[in-house]
C-alpha cells in the first residue's frame, strides 16, 4: 500500500483477520504487533497532544510510550508491544469520556 | 526457599536465573516481553520464523542459539513472569504490573538487569513518522520481520549503526546510507586500545563495514547537522559532509541512535548510589567487582554498565555468584577471578568504543530554538533555554524538568535526559554532573490508573 510506513518482510504463519482502525476496515495478521499492523495501512499511529503533530512511535521496544491507540471503551494500548486479535476496534484518538449520570 | 529476583530475561537476568536455579534455588524472574531473550537475543514476538543466520549472521545465530538453549535447560526451575513491568522498588519491596494486576515481592537478594535504550540527540525532524530509535530498528526485524522503511538511512554515533544497517541490507532492503557522525581519524586512534580489548569483537565490527562497502552502501563519517525533512513523514535527511558540502539523501526512513543509556530508574529508586561517568557522559549504579550495589542488591548488564551482550551475560553470571556468596554458599574463586577478568576487558572496549564513537552533545550549541527536546510534552530546546535565562532560572536539572515539563513526559526523560543535561550544562556553563542528574520517579513506565488506584487502597 502505498501510504504504509512499514514493510513486512517475512510471511506470517498466521491467519489474516480483520481489524478496524478509525471505524474503517482493514486487514491485519493475527498475532503481530498492532503497530505494524496499522503502520502497514498508513503513516502515522496517532496526533500529538500537543502540537497535533502526526507521530508513528519510536523506540519500538516498550520505552518511549509514543505508539498509544485507544479502544472505543477509553483503554489504552501500547501498539508496539499489543498483538492484533481478530475483530479489534482501534482508534488513533483517545475517545471522549463517557458520561456517568 | 530463599527467595531471589531478578528483574530483566535479557542475557544478564537470564544467566543469573540459570545460576541460581542450578543451585537448588527458583529465582523469579520478572520481564515485560512475552519471551525471555532481552532485546539483543530477541525472540519473535509475531508470527514469524526468521532465518537466525541471515538475519543474525554466523556467530549471532550461534550465540543466540547458545543463551536459549541454556536457558531452557533451566526453565522449569525459574518462575519466569512475563508481561511482566516492574515500575518500583521501595523498602525492598518490588512492585510489578502485569495489565491492571499489581503485584509484589520481597525477595531477600535483588537483581536489577534492566538493559538500556538509544542515546538520542534530537535533530529537527526526529519526531516524524518513519524516524525511529536505532535499536527500533533492529528489534522490528528481529520480533515482528518487519522494516522500518524501504529505503533506509542509518544516522548516528555508534557501532551499532554498522550492524543494523547490515542486517537491513542481508533481509533485503535498500540502505541509502550509513551517516556516521564520528570522524574517521578518531575511529582509526581508538583502533591500537580496541585491538588490545576486544581483537574479536573489533575484527566482526569490521567486517560489517567492510562488507556494507562491499555492497555499495555509502558510507559517510564525520558528517553533521543532521536534519529529516518531510511534511508528515520522513522524506529525506539533509546534513553536511566531512568536506563541509551540504547533502540530502532521499530516504522514507531513518534509524537515529548515538549510543546506548542504561535503565537506572529502578536501581536509583532501590537505594544503589549512582555515580557520574565522564567517559559516558551519564550517571551509572556504582557496583563493586561482581554487581553488588547495596544490601541484597545486585545490578548487572547493560542497565549496569554499558558493556554488550557478551558483557552482560558474563556479568549476569558474576552477579548470580554474588548473590550465591552473600546467602552463605560457596563459591568457586577461580571462576570468578575469570569472569571479572574477562568482564573488566569488554567493559574497557566499550569504553574505547564510546571514544571513538563520542556522542556529539556539543551539536546542542548550534540546534534551532524550535526543535523538539522533549518528545512527549513537545518542549522545545528554546523553551528549556528561555526558562533557564530568566533571573533565578533553574540551575539544577529536576527543577528545570518541573518548570518546563521537559523529561516529565511518559517516556521519564529516557530520550530527552541527556539532550536536556547537556544543554543546561552549555547555557549555564556548568560542568554536566554538576547540573545534576533526573531522580527515578515511581512508577517507572505507566501503568493503568485502576492499578494504581487499587494500589493506593491496599495501602494500610
Amino acid at each position: 500500500m502505498a501510504g504504509a510506513l512499514l514493510h513486512r518482510l517475512l510471511d506470517r504463519q498466521a491467519p489474516r483477520v480483520p481489524i478496524r482502525i478509525d471505524g474503517a476496515t482493514a486487514e491485519a495478521f493475527e498475532g503481530e504487533s498492532l503497530l505494524v499492523a496499522m503502520l502497514s495501512h498508513g503513516a502515522q499511529l496517532r496526533r500529538h497532544e500537543v502540537d497535533g503533530a502526526p507521530r508513528a512511535g519510536f523506540c519500538l521496544m516498550g520505552a518511549c510510550q509514543d505508539c498509544w491507540v485507544w479502544l472505543p471503551d477509553g483503554s489504552r494500548l501500547r501498539a508496539c508491544t499489543t498483538r492484533v486479535a481478530a475483530g479489534m476496534e482501534l482508534l488513533t484518538a483517545a475517545p471522549e469520556p463517557a458520561r456517568r449520570d | 526457599m530463599t527467595s531471589v529476583a531478578i528483574v530483566g530475561a535479557g542475557p544478564a537476568g537470564m544467566a543469573a536465573a540459570a545460576l541460581l536455579a542450578e543451585h537448588g534455588l527458583r529465582p523469579v524472574l520478572v520481564d515485560e516481553a512475552e519471551r525471555p531473550g532481552g532485546q539483543v537475543w530477541r525472540q519473535p514476538g509475531a508470527p514469524v520464523t526468521p532465518d537466525k543466520k541471515r538475519l543474525l549472521g554466523r556467530a549471532g545465530a550461534a550465540d543466540f542459539t547458545r543463551v536459549h538453549a541454556a536457558f531452557a535447560a533451566v526453565a522449569g526451575r525459574v518462575d519466569h513472569r512475563p508481561r511482566h513491568l516492574a515500575w518500583t522498588v521501595q523498602d525492598g519491596e518490588v512492585f510489578l504490573a502485569e495489565g491492571a494486576r499489581i503485584t509484589t515481592l520481597r525477595p531477600a537478594a535483588l537483581l536489577l538487569a534492566t538493559g538500556a535504550t538509544d542515546r538520542l540527540l534530537p535533530v529537527p525532524g526526529w519526531t516524524l513518522p518513519g524516524v525511529f530509535s536505532l535499536g527500533g530498528a533492529q528489534v522490528l526485524l528481529k520480533d515482528q520481520g518487519a522494516a522500518i522503511g524501504r529505503r533506509v538511512v542509518f544516522a548516528g554515533a555508534s557501532p551499532l549503526l554498522y550492524l543494523a544497517a547490515l542486517q537491513y541490507h542481508t533481509m533485503g532492503v535498500e540502505v541509502a546510507a550509513v551517516l556516521d557522525t564520528t570522524r574517521f581519524a578518531a575511529k582509526l586512534r581508538a583502533l591500537p586500545g580496541l585491538a588490545r580489548s576486544g581483537t574479536r569483537i573489533l575484527a566482526r565490527g569490521l567486517s560489517y563495514m567492510a562488507r556494507l562497502r562491499a555492497a555499495g552502501v555509502p558510507i559517510l563519517h564525520g558528517v553533521t547537522g543532521l536534519v529529516v525533512e518531510g511534511e508528515t513523514r520522513a522524506e529525506a535527511i539533509r546534513f553536511t559532509n566531512h568536506g563541509g558540502a551540504e547533502r540530502r539523501i532521499a530516504c522514507d526512513a531513518v534509524a537515529l541512535g548515538f549510543g546506548l543509556r542504561p535503565e537506572t530508574q529502578l536501581s536509583d529508586l532501590a537505594g544503589a548510589t549512582l555515580r557520574f561517568d565522564p567517559t559516558f557522559r551519564q550517571w551509572l549504579p556504582a557496583t563493586d567487582a561482581d554487581g553488588r550495589c547495596g544490601p541484597g542488591l545486585y545490578a548487572a548488564g547493560d542497565g549496569c554498565a554499558i558493556g554488550g551482550a557478551e558483557a552482560a551475560e558474563l556479568s549476569g553470571r558474576l552477579a548470580g555468584w554474588a548473590m550465591l556468596a552473600d546467602l552463605g554458599r560457596t563459591v568457586p574463586a577461580e571462576e570468578l577471578r575469570a569472569l571479572r577478568l574477562r568482564l573488566t576487558r569488554l567493559r574497557a572496549f566499550q569504553r574505547d568504543l564510546t571514544r571513538a564513537f563520542a556522542w556529539p552533545g556539543h551539536w546542542l550549541r548550534t540546534t534551532p530554538e524550535e526543535t523538539l527536546l522533549c518528545r512527549c510534552e513537545a518542549v522545545t530546546l528554546g523553551a528549556l533555554r528561555a526558562a533557564l535565562a530568566k533571573p533565578l532560572g533553574p540551575r539544577e536539572i529536576n527543577r528545570a524538568k518541573a518548570l518546563t515539563r521537559c523529561g516529565m513526559g511518559r517516556c521519564q526523560a529516557r530520550f530527552c535526559g541527556s539532550a536536556m543535561a547537556e544543554a543546561m550544562s552549555q547555557a549555564l556553563d556548568r560542568p554536566l554532573d554538576e547540573v545534576g542528574r533526573l531522580r527515578g520517579q515511581a512508577p517507572v513506565k505507566p501503568i493503568p490508573l485502576d492499578a494504581a488506584l487499587a494500589q493506593e487502597a491496599a495501602a494500610p
